[in-house]
């Protein structure tokens, strides 16, 4: 089981042309990813990778029964391309795009509001489900097939949370990269909900960062109706307040955004956190072992 | 990317705003000259010098060795000069500058916008900024100006008023209506405020801000309202739609080292700690300064090489970390995925024999895609370096090398 992308997932790629869009394209063909076309306005009715490109997102799905989108569109044009899979019917909209203005985004995230889609993203490195589809930029082979969810405002970070479970034997059901933008689609919430229903996964990996609520919300959800073990982390215990730390939500700009204070939320929710993000793969695995105990 | 309070006006005014008229001066002699101009255009007939700088409480900071304020009233012509000769060229230390302090280039020489008249000033408080919780544009707005707002927001929360801005129709007159009688005003004053905040909302989505904070807006004594300061942010994400805009950035603002970082792609934030980090990838980077403390260490950075770490990038991150005399030791922590840590090792090598010296001792750590053979060419490589495979045997070696 997994949430979000499967063997089942017909993936559309918009952008598909460009250098972004057909590297990584490739990448999810040789992972297995079943990728059944891409958009390129334009270029509609050539072939690309072996695959047909469309002109829109609408012929895309209507004539490859597409109901993923992944978007590697560039930043002055990618809320366009949001809303334009939105609009087109795809159920799961994966925005890798780094850089889209804030303003954009506060439109998109509007217009998708009435639409029956969930966004994850932008500026995020994708959904991974381990041996059923890669919809997103993460390295495939540090992945094995498995029971733990991952969920992530970072991308190498959470590789490296995916590496250590790897390596001490805890395979993945989904890893969730929700991204680091202010305004993104899937909250560290909505994705903690998906992976808590999911009768698939086990345990939940929560990693989060300065800035924002999005992990105390979380937390607090989670002590309410937490059914699994979850183990958090937070980067940036050493972030100086108001300074923007490389993603544009990375900053402290109040008491309750730093490090330290999610992290004792956490702690208070019942939230088993991880104090070096060295330790994220072995405090899950002690996480679990308590409970068969 | 934050602007001058004088950039923050001349773009609110476009949009119909009405401001704190204003010139900006370089010399004490260019102060009096704008001081001369401002009174045949605006009447006025005392001014306020005000030092330009990043950074807010400037009213209540002080120069450097004297007693001068950072923002001061001027009665005359030779108190224009005098208090713009006593800020230009000193170093101003405010509240949020920190000891260090900001050197001062430019002084803004404003019209007195608090002159007596039919009725008593007032001052407000203004912001519009995004709430990231619901995704939507907020207007805070309280009738507490003039002084530090999160000592409002702690002491009398319930002074303090939130307006959401619905992202699909913008601001409505009646929520503009709505603020304006909640401010307490009536009559004209009402009305201009609802036209300073239809205006000041519209600048705000016009120019991609990314936050606008007015403290104060103020009510003079014929019932105008007026941005009396102007701190405005733009966000760096849509400054490609606005390079007229992308010019007003005033890099003698920031730290030479992250605007050097910036020439090479390098996200680079300077701290004060003795080890200095190189990463891919952001949160990663935060990671590793915070094993570096749990280590035992301070970090002396933040920077992320991003996706495309090479040979060059890896040197000039050597460079710039080098440049931080505290610096004791460097941890390099790359996680490659599409990056290749075989590349990013030669990289490390190449740059180490290009640099010559580095008197620090340096800990790679590579690990993802032909990590084994990145370690193997450290290891061949003769070079005085450290290397690591996982994320704790790295931690491990910080330790030991600060031992």
């Amino acid at each position: 089981m997994s949430v979000l992308v499967g063997k089942d997932s017909k993936v559309i790629v918009q952008g598909f042309t460009g250098s972004e869009g057909s590297f990584h394209a490739e990448q999810m063909i040789a992972y297995g990813t079943n990728v059944v076309g891409g958009v390129t306005p334009g270029k509609g009715g050539t072939t690309h990778l072996d695959r047909p490109v469309f002109n829109t997102v609408q012929d895309a799905v209507s004539k490859s029964e597409a109901n993923v989108s992944i978007i590697f569109v560039p930043p002055a044009f990618a809320a366009d391309a949001i809303m334009e899979a939105a609009d087109a019917g795809i159920e799961v909209i994966v925005c890798i795009t780094e850089g889209i203005p804030t303003k954009d985004m506060v439109i998109a995230k509007n217009y998708l509001k009435d639409k029956s889609c969930t966004l994850i993203g932008p500026n995020c490195p994708g959904v991974m489900t381990p041996g059923g589809a890669k919809v997103g930029i993460m390295p495939g082979f540090i992945f094995k097939e498995g029971r733990i969810g991952v969920v992530s405002k970072s991308g190498t970070l959470t590789y490296e949370a995916v590496d250590q479970l790897t390596k001490i034997g805890l395979g993945q059901s989904t890893a969730i990269g929700i991204g680091g933008d202010p305004v993104i689609g899937t909250s560290t919430l909505d994705a903690v909900k998906l992976l808590m229903n999911d009768p698939g996964t086990d345990g939940i990996v929560m990693i989060g960062e300065i800035g924002g609520t999005m992990e105390a919300e979380a937390s607090h959800w989670i002590k309410e109706h937490g059914t699994k073990p979850v183990v958090g982390f937070i980067a940036g215990q050493t972030a100086p307040p108001g300074r923007r730390m490389g993603h544009a939500g990375a900053i402290v700009g109040g008491a309750d955004d730093t490090a330290a204070a999610k992290m004792q939320i956490m702690r208070e929710c019942g939230i088993h956190v991880a104090e070096s993000p060295a330790q994220i793969g072995i405090v899950m695995k002690q996480a679990l072992e308590a409970i068969i105990v | 990317m934050n602007i001058h309070e004088y950039q923050g006006k001349s773009i609110l005014k476009k949009y119909g705003v009405a401001v704190q008229e204003g010139i900006v001066a370089d010399s004490a002699e260019a102060a009096v000259v704008a001081a001369e101009t401002l009174q045949k255009e605006t009447g006025t007939g005392w001014w306020v010098v005000k030092a330009q700088i990043h950074a807010g409480g400037r009213g209540k900071g002080k120069i450097v060795g004297t007693e001068q304020r950072g923002v001061a009233l001027a009665k005359n012509l030779d108190a224009v000069k005098e208090i713009a000769g006593n800020i230009l060229g000193g170093t101003l230390v405010t509240i949020q500058t920190g000891e260090k302090g900001k050197l001062v280039s430019k002084v803004l020489v404003a019209q007195d916008v608090y002159y007596p008249g039919a009725s008593d000033t007032k001052e407000f408080y203004m912001s519009i900024l995004l709430d990231r919780k619901v995704g939507q544009n907020v207007i805070i707005y309280s009738t507490e100006g003039g002084m530090d707002i999160e000592d409002v927001a702690h002491k009398t929360p319930e002074l303090i008023h939130k307006e959401h801005i619905d992202p699909a129709v913008g601001l409505q007159g009646f929520q503009a209506r709505k603020i304006a009688f909640n401010l307490g005003l009536s009559g004209e004053a009402n009305k201009q405020m609802v036209k300073f905040v239809t205006n000041l909302y519209g600048a705000y989505v016009g120019t991609d801000s990314g936050m606008f904070e007015i403290n104060p807006v103020l009510k003079t004594s014929d019932d105008k309202i007026i941005a009396v300061d102007a701190k405005v942010n733009l966000d760096d994400n849509g400054l490609f739609r606005h390079p007229d805009y992308a010019e007003m950035r005033d890099v003698t603002e920031e730290d030479p080292t992250e605007v050097e970082a910036a020439e090479h792609n390098l996200n680079y934030v300077k701290l004060d700690g003795n080890v200095g980090c190189m990463v891919n990838g952001a949160g990663l980077a935060m990671a590793t300064m915070d094993i570096i403390k749990l280590s035992g260490g301070e970090p002396a950075n933040f920077l992320d090489v991003g996706g495309t770490a090479n040979a060059k990038t890896v040197e000039a991150g050597f460079r710039i970390i080098l440049k931080d005399p505290n610096v004791k030791a460097i941890l390099i922590n790359i996680f490659g995925g599409i990056v290749r840590c075989d590349r990013v090792a030669q990289g490390v090598v190449d740059a180490y024999k290009n640099i010559g010296n580095v008197p620090v001792p340096i800990i790679v750590r590579l690990q993802g895609t032909n990590a084994i053979e990145a370690k193997k060419l450290i290891d061949e490589s003769g070079l005085e370096v450290f290397s690591a495979i996982t994320l704790q045997e790295a931690a491990d070696l910080v330790t030991k090398v600060l031992a």
